[in-house]
């Protein structure tokens, strides 16, 4: 018995890349805040960089309060999305070549709390979210959030979230 | 303008992010402050239906909550975000102005308690609802 060939790497990364750019290319306020998403195999991570307009506290300065829970909610729905599509596209159920021409489906936010750590300072920023429970109507979803060091987190929030198609 | 209007506009111009996204302060005094936030495409979160992004409201919550604790009467020089819990209640109505009213409603020496509520141009139904605790910084000697 001859085992069928594996596909070649650049094509299963291409295929990963075009789905997760696809969910959030689309996404008007993503673009705004100018929130990149960095995969390394299934695994995420959300990058804000530095931008002026970013800033909540001119006299400090530091990031808007706004615009770190935003940050930390915009990381949580990539995640979630990401992790059922990532199911999907690895069992062969969803066809990435289809993710960006209909309408997205993402989760919808139910509630969403941030804890504000340290002031977050002029600087990039990045997030990694854990979904600690996704069901068939509800998930909840945990983001941390840090600069410079990974251990000395800037941010942290938890939410729950409504799946889509229910 | 009256000096209501020049502190709140002030105080929103001091705040890059605040300016960049429109907010303005409708009215301010004693804890108090009602702010408005215009729907903008570059907002949206949901392109199929142009409903505004969670973040977005989010953010004009964040920002009247901080502008009622420093119009309490307790004069706080500064104030940050310690922790900030939003409820969603409904997609906000597309290309519909989004206000929110922030009550400052206890203070402590060190700590400010909020609750914000976001409508749109239906006021009976609210969008979104937040508590918060901020820390308040009192002017020197005062504390």
């Amino acid at each position: 018995m001859t085992r069928a060939k594996p596909e070649p790497v650049q094509v299963i990364k291409h295929r990963r890349d075009a789905a997760l750019k696809a969910l959030t290319a689309g996404v008007p306020f993503i673009q705004y805040l100018g929130i990149q998403f960095d995969r390394r195999g299934d695994e995420l991570t959300a990058i804000l960089p530095f931008d002026p307009k970013l800033i909540g506290n001119p006299v400090l300065p530091a990031l808007h309060g706004g615009v770190t829970a935003s940050f930390l909610e915009v990381a949580a729905i990539i995640e979630l999305a990401w992790s059922t599509l990532w199911e999907g596209m690895e069992q062969g159920q969803i066809d990435p070549a289809e993710i960006g021409t209909s309408p997205l489906h993402l989760p919808k936010t139910i509630d969403f709390t941030v804890d504000y750590l340290r002031s977050g300072l002029p600087r990039d920023a990045y997030a990694r979210a854990r979904v600690n429970r996704s069901g068939r109507r509800y998930a909840s979803v945990h983001v941390e959030a840090w600069q410079d060091n990974r251990s000395r987190l800037f941010a942290q929030g938890t939410g729950h979230f409504l799946m889509p198609g229910e | 303008m009256t000096d209501i209007d020049k502190i709140a506009h002030a105080f929103i111009s001091a705040l890059p992010h605040a300016a960049a996204m429109g907010m303005q302060i409708t009215s301010i005094g004693d804890g108090v402050v009602v702010m408005t936030m215009p729907w903008d495409a570059r907002f949206v979160g949901d392109p199929a239906t142009g409903v505004l992004h969670g973040g977005a409201v989010s953010s004009l919550l964040d920002t009247a909550s901080g502008a009622a604790v420093m119009c309490h009467p307790a004069a706080p020089v500064s104030t940050a975000t310690l922790d900030l819990r939003i409820d969603y209640f409904r997609p906000a109505t597309p290309r519909q102005t989004i206000t929110a009213r922030a009550e400052c409603y206890h203070v402590t020496r060190s700590v400010a308690f909020v609750r914000v509520t976001a409508t749109d141009e239906d006021a009976t139904r609210p969008v979104a609802a937040a508590t918060g605790a901020f820390t308040l910084d009192r002017p020197r000697g005062l504390t």
